[in-house]
């Protein structure tokens, strides 16, 4: 038995063909894995989708009711079989319902792991290290320049401004699903019990979150503000706002954007970001090879990202590793989903 | 330095001047000295390390990082000093977050989870992998590394720099590194740092500038003044700065308020405005020094001026190049300015000039109560008293009636300068009986700048500006048009952020958002052909040639000064016409500017 014999990888996602079935694959098919509910990995049109009730039920506030021709809600842990093929859904940490996906077959396992992330978030399971034979791993942060840090110091450096310039609208980009909640709950766990506004596009999920259990505390949409009330105030948005025609309604905006690619100062610069905020929902560069290593997986396939640094380094510790060239895995949202125009 | 290094890390992003000095205020008033003295010293360009090149930067990083994985990442960022900040390895970086892992409730039985748990979970913080804290606690300060590099040598260097490395954050290791190679770069003159420091007291900047010179990082006796605790520091005896009188602008219209018998008149010169200085020492030595007009001591870098100010006096003028007893361009002067060190090359070739135009001080006399006249026949004297080529005065232009003036203004060539008009700007009335008044006073000075030159060019790319313009595409690059192989082309001439109203942005920015045909990242390309597109009409001081543009021409203080709704892009301006602007002396030699606007 071969990991080939498992799964292999295809331009259009990875797939088993014994299994019948895709894993977040980039294009319609007929029996699709979802590993969680960002639009890159979960696309509307296929015949049949198994992913966990959080990843159906956002995958169904953003395409509407008929995003599939069937669905099959799976819990963490739980193991459903395609003929020889065992597959069982773990918490990757990444947001809510985000999963890594395990396939075995006579023993031999691949762990896709999706995108996930080794730490702490209060909005969603807590990754669960998955030992396999294979590894199959994102590399978004896939440099040893990105080490996200605590996220909780990000968020005094933005409380810390947002004293400092009491006249001002901290405008905080945020990606819709995962990020935007995190970054609240995290606002709320550093003591920041005020109303915090929010962008229209944001509204669905966040509301989604907190039905799920997830408090977030007193939050109200930009919609409905003035504009002298946002003096002084939290906003999120999606990160393409901060730049947009939508700021108009703020006074004196100042654009903060959470994220790990904050750590590169010509990213934000690029964006026009005035305070990046390093908070990722992504495995840092210690986190992905650390994941690697405590896998204790003897092959690693790497897939979208930096993946060039991840399999050299993989190399040199032991590894046997390969990218996997699949198109269409990206950024969340680094296409503007909210122009605002 | 963790906290300076946020400091200067909010800088390097922060825009906006007012938001800037708010922020430095607020680290000097919350940071404790010495610390905060020397972050004042390494903002105003106090301190400077000389043994800390890039070299061994690159040194230390290639004996701790795989070298492919170093020059991927170095790829990736594109900066040295950021690239070593940030996968500069610390002992935190190699451990893993996996404490909080939970044993899978369903990992079928036979498989062992691995024991990672109780290698790993000693330290975690609450929220992060354990020994991952920002504020490290061996972490040096500031004063320390300050005070260990101005005596350690150069062989020690490398291996204390790798210690402070281990101990810092990633910010902090940014700042460190740009610190000790001399390139803070965060958009903070050392006026605005002293600005930023005088509103902790409430206080001029100017005030700071004429102590400067007496002061010495910490600036311990200068924190303890501004914030009340005690008295002004004395400024320090000799060649001190006097805050300069400044000129309101004057339009052609507001001349009939003003009686012609009240002024005299002076030819603006295109230079840089100084003061000099030279007093006389206890021991008898002459001590001299030269001043920006906001007090910046600039000395240095004009040892040739300095040295032939042999009397004791404050004089008041203009800094040029006078080369083979003509004025230089402002270009031209530009090659010498912002120099800390010049070599003899550089002074033969751009010899330094004092275009002198006022008095303040002569010996231990205050002079700025006096009348401008009577001020002007005591620098008459003393100009020639000094007797030296490189000091000459600024000679008044005769006129009974403004439109005499006028006509001056309009070519001064044949008013007076003759082969100099290229080095004049405008002009200077300044009330005779008006004493020297530190500031901006009302109605005594003013200046009268010549028209500037004006050319239509098209409007081709457009950028969001930043702070309150940052949803607004305020940034503007234009072009004109030059014979290509397949006919005529634009090619980009210039960039505008300025000198449209508010209501003109609007139109502006939703005419780029309707005619936007592609889009690099912030930048959006606008519709520009022949027959579609915008002409703008932009104002500029002159122009220089540059390998820098495309186009080989930059403009100087180029701004947007009408719209041309009214005319196709086919009619916008040729480069030839900007070649032959060029040509004809590099703006100011030409009799008249080829297009009034």
């Amino acid at each position: 038995m071969r990991p080939e014999d498992i799964l292999i990888s295809t331009p259009s996602g990875i797939c088993s063909k014994a299994g019948g079935f895709h894993i977040d694959p980039t294009r319609p098919v007929d029996r699709a894995l979802i590993t969680h509910g960002h639009s890159d990995h979960a696309r509307a049109g296929h015949g049949a989708v198994l992913a966990t009730q959080e990843t159906l039920d956002i995958i169904r506030l953003r395409y509407g009711e008929n995003f599939a021709g069937a669905v099959q809600a799976v819990r963490y842990g739980e193991t459903v079989s395609f003929g020889d093929i065992n597959v069982t859904f773990h918490p990757a940490g990444h947001v809510l319902g985000s999963a890594q996906i395990c396939v075995e077959r006579d023993g031999l396992r691949v762990v896709a792991s999706g995108d996930y992330k080794d730490m702490r978030d209060p909005t969603c399971a807590p990754f669960e290290l998955v030992p396999c034979d294979v590894f199959i791993t994102e590399a978004t942060f896939g440099l040893p320049v990105f080490r996200h840090g605590d996220p909780q110091h990000e968020i005094r450096r933005l409380l810390h401004s947002v004293a400092l310039f009491p006249d001002r609208a901290h405008l905080v980009g945020a990606y819709s699903l995962g990020k935007a909640q995190r970054v609240i709950a995290l606002l709320r766990e550093a003591g920041y019990d005020k109303t915090i506004y929010l962008h229209g596009a944001l509204e669905k999920i966040t509301r989604y979150y907190e039905q799920r259990g997830i408090e977030l505390g007193p939050l109200a949409l930009v919609r409905g503000a003035n504009k002298s009330e946002l003096a002084g105030t939290i906003t999120i948005c999606p990160p393409s706002a901060t730049q947009d025609l939508w700021t108009r309604r703020f006074p004196d905006p100042l654009a903060c954007f959470a994220s790990g690619w904050m750590r590169v100062r010509a990213r934000a610069r690029q964006g026009g970001i005035e305070l990046p905020l390093v908070i990722s929902d992504h495995a840092d560069w210690p986190g992905l090879t650390n994941t690697v290593r405590a896998t204790g997986a003897s092959e690693v396939w790497v897939t979208h990202g930096q993946e060039d640094a991840l399999v050299h380094w993989c190399k040199t510790q032991g590894f046997k590793a390969r990218p996997l060239d699949i198109v269409g895995y990206g950024d969340e949202e680094e296409t503007s989903e909210a122009e605002g125009e | 330095m963790n906290r300076f290094a946020e400091l200067l890390d909010r800088l390097a992003y922060e825009p906006a001047r007012n938001n800037k000095l708010r922020l430095i205020a607020d680290y000097l008033r919350t940071t404790p000295d010495p610390e905060r003295g020397w972050a004042l010293a390494a903002l105003t360009g106090a301190l400077s390390f000389k043994y800390a090149k890039a070299g061994m930067i690159r040194a230390l990083i290639a004996e701790r990082t795989d070298e492919t994985l170093f020059a991927l990442s170095y790829d990736y960022v594109g900066d040295l000093s950021e690239t070593v900040a940030l996968m500069w390895p610390t002992p935190s970086s190699d451990i893993s977050n996996f404490s909080f892992w939970s044993a899978s409730e369903a990992s079928e039985p036979g498989i062992q989870q691995p024991s990672l748990t109780s290698a790993l979970d000693s330290g975690s913080g609450p929220s992060g992998r354990p020994g991952m804290t920002n504020e490290t606690i061996n972490a040096p300060s500031l004063s320390e590394i300050v005070e260990k590099l101005s005596t350690l040598g150069k062989a020690q260097l490398s291996a204390q720099l790798a210690r402070w490395l281990d101990a810092l954050d990633e910010t902090g290791r940014w700042a460190l590194l740009k610190l000790v190679t001399g390139g803070l770069r965060v958009g903070v003159s050392a006026r605005l740092a002293k600005t930023a420091a005088a509103s902790l007291g409430g206080k001029d900047p100017n005030e700071i500038e004429i102590l400067w010179p007496g002061l010495a990082p910490p600036y311990e006796r200068l924190f303890a003044w501004l914030e009340g605790r005690a008295d002004k520091p004395t400024p320090q005896a000799g060649a001190n700065f006097s805050p300069a009188m400044l000129a309101h602008a004057l339009e052609e219209a507001d001349l009939g308020a003003l009686n012609p018998h009240d002024f005299a008149a002076e030819w603006k010169w295109d230079g840089i405005r100084v003061q000099a200085v030279a007093a006389r020492r206890e021991d008898g030595h002459i001590q001299t020094r030269l001043y920006s007009r906001t007090g910046e001591d600039i000395s240095k870098s004009f040892p040739d001026l300095l040295e032939t100010l042999r009397l004791p006096g404050a004089l008041d003028g203009e800094l040029l190049i006078l080369r083979d007893g003509r004025l230089q361009t402002f270009n031209v002067l530009q090659q010498r300015l912002n120099r800390k060190t010049v070599n003899a090359k550089l002074l033969e070739e751009f010899p330094a000039h004092l275009r002198a135009y006022d008095l303040i001080a002569e010996d231990k006399e205050d002079l700025r109560a006096l009348p401008f006249a009577d001020r002007r026949k005591r620098l008459e004297q003393f100009v020639q008293r000094l007797r030296t080529p490189r000091v000459d005065l600024s000679p008044l232009v005769p006129f009974e009636t403004w439109p005499q003036l006028v006509a001056a203004r309009a070519d001064p060539a044949h008013a007076g300068v003759g082969d100099d008009a290229a080095a004049v700007e405008g002009l200077m009335l300044k009330r005779r009986d008006a004493a020297y008044v530190p500031g901006r006073p009302k109605g005594l000075w003013w200046k009268w700048k010549r028209d500037p030159m004006v050319i239509d060019a098209v409007l081709m790319y457009a950028q969001r500006g930043h702070g309150k313009r940052s949803s607004y595409y305020s940034d503007y690059t234009f072009g004109v048009w030059t014979k290509a192989q397949n006919g005529d082309v634009l090619v980009p001439v210039g960039k505008a952020y300025f000198g449209f109203t508010d209501e003109e942005l609007v139109q502006l920015d939703r005419f780029v958002r309707r005619n936007t045909i592609e889009r690099f990242g912030p930048v959006r390309e606008v519709e520009h052909s022949a027959d579609k597109g915008l002409i703008l009409e932009v104002a500029f001081e002159g122009l220089q040639r540059s390998t820098r543009h495309k186009s080989g021409i930059a403009m100087r203080f180029p701004r947007i000064s009408r719209l041309r709704w009214d005319k196709p892009p086919r009619e916008a301006d040729r480069l030839e016409t900007l070649e032959k602007m060029l040509a004809m002396g590099e703006r100011r030699g030409a009799p008249t500017p080829l297009k009034p606007c």
